[in-house]
């Protein structure tokens, strides 16, 4: 069966996961984001690809960070945009997720950026779309459940490619809530994709995925053992909101064992880079002081997320 | 189909940059639209008198074809070291033809600035616009059948060929 994201002509229709997405895509995706990096230094920060599309943001789950980075890309391409909150609106009145979506269609949407608590929702619209003969119409997956989050892991790469260049040669360690985290599910798939020898994760127990070697990563529950020889180290966001039940002690426990500070981040490589994918949770996953540290390249991951979304965004409006 | 006669890509340079001694602003900025016209602006900024910074760009956004072809495969960053408003710029590329990348090239220097004036260098006018653009200085005047692209091409040395190949769809010089 063909990739759903793929056309009949190999090119990228949607972007919905990095999983099975193949290297000389990702590879190209990362290739177009760097002029748009350029474009938002210019005087005007807009370029005419998009103009007289319309692009929805279709979230069903909150995030203001990832909607606004996204409104800003598709701003920038010269899209209209238009943001839907549908958490608390439609579906609280029972409409279905496909009868939404059927309802922005007929108002002429080009392209759907979907966040959903459920797993699998951006494919569920793309293969509605699909089975309804509107394939022209796009699905960026800006984050499913626990499944995947593909646009940040591809600003994770980018940012990685960006300052460590050869992806063959790095040791990359991913720490703290893996559970939880569609980040390190994307990430992971897409650092193998493109040859890192070595993804570690590091974490308790409780907050790993069951299986989670047969994603092909080494497993660390002493976070002092798993960033030595660190070239890449990417803290995770403790996520206080979805945990249901006693995972952890306390909050101050987990940083005492996970939380990366200045002493800890000396076992890595001293050139070592520091991610987050934000918001940050100061003194529960990260110090300040490495934060906002010469090693951090937390507030550069934000710059390059607009580039990656513009580049992915003008990438499937083309195709 | 007509096989074109192809002039020397060096001489017709020489000849270019003739035409553009002592009639371009003595500070004109020189920009490049990739490839060839990038290869051919730092080699005239080097054959020309005086100071012409040299930056370089890349039309993809800007395109008019987008919408039928997508973005293409390799772009390039367009890099431009110098303040567009207000400055004298001369536009370069390697084959004037449709015109539709020229008018890309000027509708993306607007987005870094009001220049003062563009001019337009070609080494190579093959006629055939599709667009009212014509270039200020030309190194050659060719007649080339539609189904063939005019390609410049540059040796590791640096030195500058140019080549016919059978064009790839619509060409769009």
């Amino acid at each position: 069966m063909r990739n759903p994201q793929l056309n009949a002509a190999g090119r990228l229709q949607h972007l919905l996961t990095l999983e099975e997405l193949p290297a000389d895509i990702v590879n190209r995706i990362l290739d177009t984001a760097v002029p748009f990096v350029s474009v938002a230094e210019r005087d005007v920060k807009k370029v005419p690809l998009l103009r007289g599309k319309t692009v929805f943001n279709l979230f069903f789950e909150n995030s203001t960070r990832t909607r606004t980075t996204f409104e800003i890309a598709a701003k920038r391409l010269s899209a209209d945009v238009i943001n839907l909150n549908i958490g608390v609106s439609s579906t609280t009145k029972g409409e279905t997720l496909l009868d939404t979506v059927d309802n922005l269609v007929a108002m002429n949407a080009d392209m759907f950026i979907v966040r959903h608590g459920q797993s699998g929702a951006p494919h569920l619209i793309a293969q509605h779309l699909s089975a309804t003969g509107r394939a022209h119409i796009h699905v960026v997956n800006a984050g499913d459940g626990r499944h995947g989050h593909p646009t940040q892991g591809l600003l994770d790469l980018f940012t990685i490619r960006h300052y460590k260049h050869d992806f063959r040669r790095l040791t990359v360690a991913i720490v703290g809530d893996v559970l939880h985290s569609r980040v390190a599910r994307s990430l992971i798939h897409g650092l193998t994709t493109l040859g890192t020898p070595e993804v570690r994760v590091i974490a308790p127990q409780t907050l790993l995925p069951t299986a989670v070697e047969s994603l092909g990563v080494h497993v660390y529950h002493d976070m002092r053992a798993g960033l030595s020889g660190c070239d890449v180290v990417v803290m995770l966001r403790l996520q206080n909101e979805r945990m249901k039940g006693s995972l952890l002690p306390s909050a101050g426990e987990f940083f005492k064992h996970y939380g990366l500070t200045a002493e800890k981040l000396q076992l890595a490589k001293p050139d070592a880079i520091v991610m987050h994918p934000g918001p940050m949770n100061r003194g529960v996953e990260i110090d300040s002081a490495v934060a906002d540290g010469k090693h951090s390249v937390i507030l550069p991951q934000v710059t390059f997320g607009i580039a990656v979304r513009m580049a992915v965004m003008s990438m499937l409006a083309g195709n | 189909m007509t096989s074109a006669i192809l002039p020397d890509a060096e001489a017709t340079l020489a000849v270019l940059a003739d035409k553009m001694r002592g009639a371009i602003a003595h500070d004109a900025r020189l920009i490049g639209i990739y490839s060839g016209g990038a290869w051919l602006a730092e080699r005239l900024a080097g054959m020309l008198d005086g100071e012409h910074p040299v930056g370089y760009i890349d039309v993809s956004f800007y395109r008019d074809d987008y919408a039928q072809k997508g973005l293409r495969a390799k772009l390039e960053t367009t890099t431009l070291p110098f303040e567009v408003a207000g400055s004298r710029i001369v536009l370069v590329d390697d084959v004037l033809y449709t015109g539709r990348s020229v008018r890309a090239a000027i509708n993306e220097l607007f987005d870094y600035g009001r220049p003062e004036a563009i001019e337009l260098a070609v080494l190579i006018d093959r006629g055939g616009r599709e667009l009212p653009i014509e270039a200020t200085y030309v190194g050659a005047r060719l007649a080339v059948a539609r189904d063939l692209s005019i390609v410049l091409q540059r040796h590791l040395d640096g030195g500058l060929e140019l080549s016919v190949e059978q064009a790839g769809g619509a060409a769009g010089a």
